[in-house]
């Protein structure tokens, strides 16, 4: 695959489109009532549609080498293993000295505030 | 240009391997910040301060910029330098909107009493949003440092490379920011 292949003005001007579209839309499931139960799931799809979007067309990911897609990927793979694995270590243990429950690790609601 | 043994361009080949290692440093603050979510012992607590209205402007802003970005090496690439310096001046000037907004916001968070030491939402907030603060100015500088090339005539579509690489960089600020806004704004 080229390494100098990029998208055109149009598709860079519909992705901006796009991105501006999912913005508003977290924001507005964000303050909806009803969403609440569904925010996280909801709002880390969307992030990640965002995130993919300008990686891919932006950074022209989709069009270069898949070697960059290679170095970019791997690193970023092992960051996210790195907060999930934190995540799961921290609450763990907390868990285990202190027998707290956590909301959405033992199936229990956030109460409200 | 100098090419590696595989045929790319070896500048952009560090410079991607830069930005993975840029991945683990955001990755272990964005989990340092995670981890200590909710554990704050004395306000202010998120919920009372931040401002979503606000920063959904911001990331609106750096989205555009990332806009204006792509339109900026699309034009130096094709040899329109009247487009690419009007280009890279609005990224670099939506760069300095972003970075304005986050000292408004950072300053009015220390006169509501959120200093870096008063809790750990305060600690981890700033040190995470701080950080990408910092990478946002260096980006800023750099537009700003290929505007003027451009100006003085030396940036063209020979060296298009390295606005790309730019680029590269400007980009990824962003899709920090991304992350940033969704994991500390809005899931509270």
């Amino acid at each position: 695959m080229s390494e100098q292949a990029h998208a055109t003005t149009a598709t860079y001007l519909r992705i901006a489109a796009i991105l501006v579209m999912l913005t508003l839309i977290e924001v507005g499931v964000f303050y909806v009532p009803t969403f609440q139960a569904l925010l996280v799931p909801i709002l880390l799809v969307l992030s990640a549609i965002k995130f993919t979007l300008v990686v891919m067309f932006y950074m022209h990911l989709k069009f270069d080498n898949r070697f960059f897609a290679f170095l970019f990927g791997g690193p970023l793979l092992l960051g996210v293993a790195v907060v999930v694995s934190l995540l799961f270590i921290f609450y763990g243990a907390l868990r285990l000295r202190t027998g707290t429950r956590f909301p959405g690790i033992d199936g229990i609601c956030i109460p409200a505030s | 240009m100098i090419k590696t043994s595989m045929g790319l361009d070896s500048r952009k080949m560090a410079f991607w391997a830069f930005i993975g290692s840029e991945c683990l440093l955001f990755g272990s603050l964005i989990s340092t910040y995670l981890v200590y979510k909710g554990r704050s012992l004395t306000g202010p607590y998120p919920h009372e301060i931040l401002n979503i209205p606000f920063t959904s402007f911001s990331t609106f802003d750096l989205l555009m910029s990332s806009l204006a970005m792509v339109l900026a090496l699309a034009a130096v690439q094709r040899g329109d330098m009247k487009q690419g310096k009007l280009w890279l001046l609005v990224t670099a000037l939506l760069g300095l909107v972003f970075l304005g907004g986050q000292f408004w916001e950072f300053s009015h968070f220390v006169r509501e009493g959120l200093g870096l030491t008063t809790n750990l939402f305060g600690s981890t907030f700033y040190v995470l949003t701080g950080t990408h603060g910092a990478h946002v100015t260096v980006g800023v500088i750099w537009l700003l440092t290929h505007w003027v090339q451009a100006l003085r005539g030396k940036l063209g579509p020979a060296n298009a490379m390295t606005v790309e690489i730019t680029g590269l960089y400007w980009h990824f600020v962003d899709v920090v920011w991304i992350v940033i806004f969704t994991v500390v704004y809005l899931i509270q």
